[in-house]
């Protein structure tokens, strides 16, 4: 009988216990951001909107090698190889499905050019499906992106207008075969 | 006509309007109050400090389609959530807001009440069966067993307030505590209404008729668009009637504590009688905030082995005392 009655007080009581520090939580600082007044700190590395690149010298960092394409796990990056006068690859269009997109960032990953590169903008709603794909003018900036120095053409080896062979950085000359006979 | 007695025009459109509106903005001020409660900030973007959320809310309701399922009962399950808002309000009638301010003043207001709380019972029951739904079902006979039982002990815990304040008129229970309020020498009864109160509208965390946890909905799965705001409404009104019900038995109702009595009779009252309802209002809402939903064996335990014992000695004692002071 008095365990009983001992055990409804002790019920009754934790109820009490609970009441009270709930009502505390009146005090507290609310943990919410209020989001579209309050913008949250974005990290630089977050894996947003994909952007295209420009090299320092303002030109198109894209060769057209489809790596991205083929690293996209959701098969969203489509383009085609051109070139042109002096023979540097770029391509012709480049275009990629937002609605499919999952920002995972292989295209990052596998990009050898550091073209294509992720940016922290995660904004991308539309009203329109169809304005959800974009295309090369949509994503080409005119800046460097995360990586201000590096510039494809100036380190590879192939020849383009106004640099030929072994004029790249760190590239020697081309041996003459002839002349290394014994 | 147009002046402050019980009945007049002026009173009638009064208690109406303010039960209505303080009902439908209890749904804001209650998600508001949740979110603190919960380091949130509710609903805060519609209008200053989120007030027109109401409306955004009533708009919704009304413009969502109103769909009968064709597997019901479609008389009752019209009828069914119009029986709750109007029971609801008729049992605002008798509430004595202030001196000479309430619609009614009947001498059996406390039996009104509980025919009234009674009668909501048939909205929670007929809202199940007519839909037709085994988990609508469910919640209604939950809800038949839950009114039934803690309508015994919520009408023994206040015949203490009958005994002491000789009278069944909800006017003369508050004049009679003009020397202090009964909460003082009933208190158990003070704590089984109040608990009993919280089952009797459905309030957290007596929820089990719409346990959404356990059976969707309850009794108003089956229901959309208005009828379902209907239900909600008179869940709500219920509320504002059991907050200003709690104020009228244990806490001197109109009467000012301590004789901080200001001003015109009728203002002074409207005033500590409002705030008294809030008090209990934001407390009801703490109570859904703080506290978990029992087990329906719990409930039921709880209910005929605790309180309805504890209300049986409460009445016993006050009876015995009362007796022994007549001599």
């Amino acid at each position: 009988m008095f365990k009983a009655i001992g055990k409804q007080i002790h019920i009754i009581w934790s109820q009490i216990v609970t009441l009270w520090l709930v009502f505390l939580h009146l005090f507290k600082k609310a943990d919410t951001v209020e989001y579209p007044d309050v913008k949250p700190y974005m990290f630089p590395r977050w894996r947003g909107r994909i952007i295209l690149t420009r090299d320092p010298d303002g030109e198109e960092r894209c060769v057209a090698c489809n790596l991205c394409a083929v690293a996209c796990p959701v098969d969203c990056i489509s383009l085609q190889k051109t070139e042109d006068e002096n023979g540097r690859w770029y391509p012709e269009f480049f275009r990629i499905n937002f609605s499919r997109c999952i920002m995972c960032g292989f295209c990052e990953e596998a990009c050898p050019t550091h073209a294509i590169q992720l940016t922290p903008d995660f904004e991308m709603a539309e009203y329109v499906r169809q304005d959800m794909v974009w295309e090369k003018e949509h994503m080409l900036i005119q800046g460097t992106g995360k990586y201000h120095d590096y510039n494809f053409y100036k380190v590879a080896g192939k020849a383009i207008g106004g640099k030929g062979k072994g004029e790249a950085q760190n590239e020697l000359p081309p041996t003459d075969r002839r002349s290394l006979l014994p | 006509m147009f002046s402050f007695e019980v009945g007049s025009l002026l009173n009638i459109a009064f208690v109406l309007g303010a039960g209505l509106v303080v009902s439908i903005m209890m749904i804001w001020v209650e998600r508001r109050f949740l979110g603190f409660f919960s380091d949130r900030l509710g609903p805060n973007r519609v209008g200053p400090f989120g007030l027109f959320q109401v409306i955004a809310d009533a708009v919704k309701m009304l413009t969502k389609e109103d769909w009968i399922p064709p597997f019901s009962d479609k008389f009752t399950f019209v009828v069914a959530p119009m029986i709750l808002p109007i029971v609801m309000l008729l049992s605002l009638a008798v509430i004595p807001f202030g001196p000479g301010v309430g619609v009614m003043d009947l001498n059996i207001g406390l039996l009104w009440i509980f025919a009234m709380a009674g009668l909501a019972s048939y909205s929670t029951m007929l809202g199940g069966l007519a839909s037709n739904n085994k988990f609508a079902l469910l919640g209604s006979l939950r809800g038949a067993g839950q009114m039934i039982s803690y309508e015994v002990f919520m009408g023994i815990s206040i015949l203490g307030i009958v005994i002491l304040s000789d009278s069944f008129s909800l006017r003369e229970i508050v004049e009679a505590q003009r020397d202090g309020w009964f909460v003082i020498p009933q208190f158990f009864g003070f704590i089984v209404f109040m608990v009993a109160g919280m089952a009797e509208s459905h309030r957290w965390p007596f929820d089990l008729p719409e346990g959404e946890a356990e059976i969707i909905s309850g009794y108003n799965t089956e229901y959309s668009g208005m009828k379902f705001g209907l239900f909600m409404i008179g869940e709500y009104i219920g509320m504002v009637v059991m907050s200003a019900l709690i104020p009228v038995l244990f806490f001197g109702g109109w009467l000012a504590p301590f004789g901080l009595e200001f001003g015109n009779e009728i203002f002074s009252g409207l005033f500590w009688m409002g705030a008294k309802t809030t008090f209990f209002l934001l407390f009801f809402v703490l109570v859904r905030a703080a506290l978990v939903r029992p087990r329906y064996d719990q409930l039921m335990s709880y209910g005929w082995l605790v309180m309805l014992p504890l209300s049986l000695v409460n009445l016993l004692i006050t009876g015995a005392v009362v007796l022994y002071q007549a001599g």
